[in-house]
């Protein structure tokens, strides 16, 4: 089964986000900031993050960089999550790396869309 | 609403669309309708009926209609199609003519995001250039897709966030498609029902989603409107649910299938190579 981290700082998102990536068949793991995030990968590399930006001890950005130095941490597929939606953000995020960029608010079918466009197609169990 | 509004309705949708109105839409139709009557400044979905059973105008049929066809699409909405358009079918058009000048038709463009996607799609393809033409019956969808500005929720379905960047600005609450893009675009307001023959000729025509939810006849009239209109190793493209059944003689399916057609080749057409 294919694992995706949520890192987000609000435990609504993550509840939001956790519902509609386990309908999509994959198995989540959650972190409240990039630092929490960085030591889960350490231990082992999802598949996918689902990346806020604004979080409290280390936000996405820095969290994005140290992931791509990591060994293996060109692997994961990233998408930021994320209120910024400014073209000059997008355009900082997707040079740190990040494969897809969703703006918040965003629903199933953008999460849905998004993470096929990252190369991760789903076949949908529900 | 009542059976008899429904049929009065389907009456009225019928005649200048071809559009079926599903009698078990009522609860969908009352409530489109009732921003109709807003928009005309009547009490309420009762007035508006009454409206339409005594001698309504030009402008409240066309308002009626627009409001009970759906009008839903996406960019580059099945994308394996633009794939195969990019990949396949573009390049060998263009190659077959001269400066690679291909005239297309997407001719139920609804909000424009398909000729968007087209011209998106062409920008990147070397040698090509397309002649882009985009209509569709409503007059309202036609000024959202010629002002190009889509709500951000509508510029995450379907497009990649590298392509946003590159063909988007940012407005203070949406995004609008980049002048340089919305300039390799031409408008018009076409009804499929109507007579094409004055129409030019087109080398690639998208037809994607709504001949399913037109009546059988008027699926046969806009399938043989759209025959005289290609040329003869031209493609048709339609709906990934839709089929030519209703005109069989008229279109062979082009091999790589993906609701992609071309004529018949004993019209003495050479159709471009479009498989995968
Ligand atoms: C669901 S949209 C399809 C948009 C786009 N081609 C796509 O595949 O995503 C259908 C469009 O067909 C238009 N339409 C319906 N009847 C029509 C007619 N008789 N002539 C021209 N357009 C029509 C509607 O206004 C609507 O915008």
């Amino acid at each position: 089964m294919r694992t995706c981290l949520i890192v987000d700082d609000s435990r609504v998102i993550r509840r939001v986000a956790r519902r509609i990536l386990e309908a999509l068949d994959f198995r989540v793991e959650e972190a409240s900031d990039g630092a929490e995030a960085m030591a889960l990968c350490r231990d082992r590399l999802p598949d996918a993050v689902l990346l806020d930006w604004n979080m409290p001890v280390m936000d996405g950005l820095e969290f994005l960089h140290a992931l791509r130095r990591e060994p293996g941490g060109e692997r994961p597929i990233v998408v930021l999550c994320t209120t910024r939606n400014e073209p000059k953000h997008i355009a900082a995020a997707l040079a740190a790396g990040a494969n897809e960029y969703i703006m918040k608010p965003f629903d199933g079918d953008i999460i849905e869309a998004k993470f096929a466009e990252a190369g991760l197609p789903f076949g949908r169990t529900a | 609403m009542t059976p008899s509004d429904m049929e009065v309705l389907a009456q009225i949708v019928g005649a200048r669309s071809g559009l079926v109105l599903p009698p078990d839409q009522a609860y969908l139709a009352e409530t489109r309708l009732a921003a109709v009557a807003h928009a005309e400044h009547l009490p309420g979905v009762d007035a508006l009926l009454q409206a339409l059973r005594a001698q309504p105008g030009e402008a409240l049929l066309n308002a009626v209609t627009d409001a009970l066809a759906n009008n839903e699409t996406v960019f580059l909405r099945d994308r394996s199609v633009f794939d195969l358009l990019r990949d396949a079918v573009l390049p060998a058009l263009a190659g077959a003519r001269p400066g690679g000048a291909v005239r297309v038709w997407s001719a139920a463009c609804a909000t424009g995001q398909e000729p968007y996607s087209l011209a998106m799609l062409a920008a990147d393809l070397p040698g090509m250039k397309l002649d882009l033409c985009a209509s569709d019956l409503s007059e309202r969808c036609l000024q959202k897709a010629k002002a190009g500005l889509y709500t951000q929720f509508e510029v995450q379905r379907g497009l990649p966030i590298a392509q946003l960047l590159r063909w988007f600005e940012k407005t203070e609450d949406a995004w609008r498609v980049r002048p340089e893009l919305r300039q390799t675009v031409r408008w018009r307001r076409f009804n499929l029902l109507h007579d094409m023959a004055p129409l030019r000729r087109f080398d690639l025509i998208l037809c994607r989603n709504v001949l399913m939810y037109l009546t059988p006849e008027a699926r046969r009239l806009v399938l043989h409107g759209l025959a005289g209109r290609l040329a003869p190793d031209g493609v048709l493209v339609l709906g990934a649910s839709e089929s030519v059944g209703d005109a069989p003689d008229m279109f062979e399916a082009a091999p790589g299938g993906r609701g992609l057609f071309t004529l018949p080749c004993k019209a003495g057409a050479k159709g471009p190579r479009t498989g995968t």
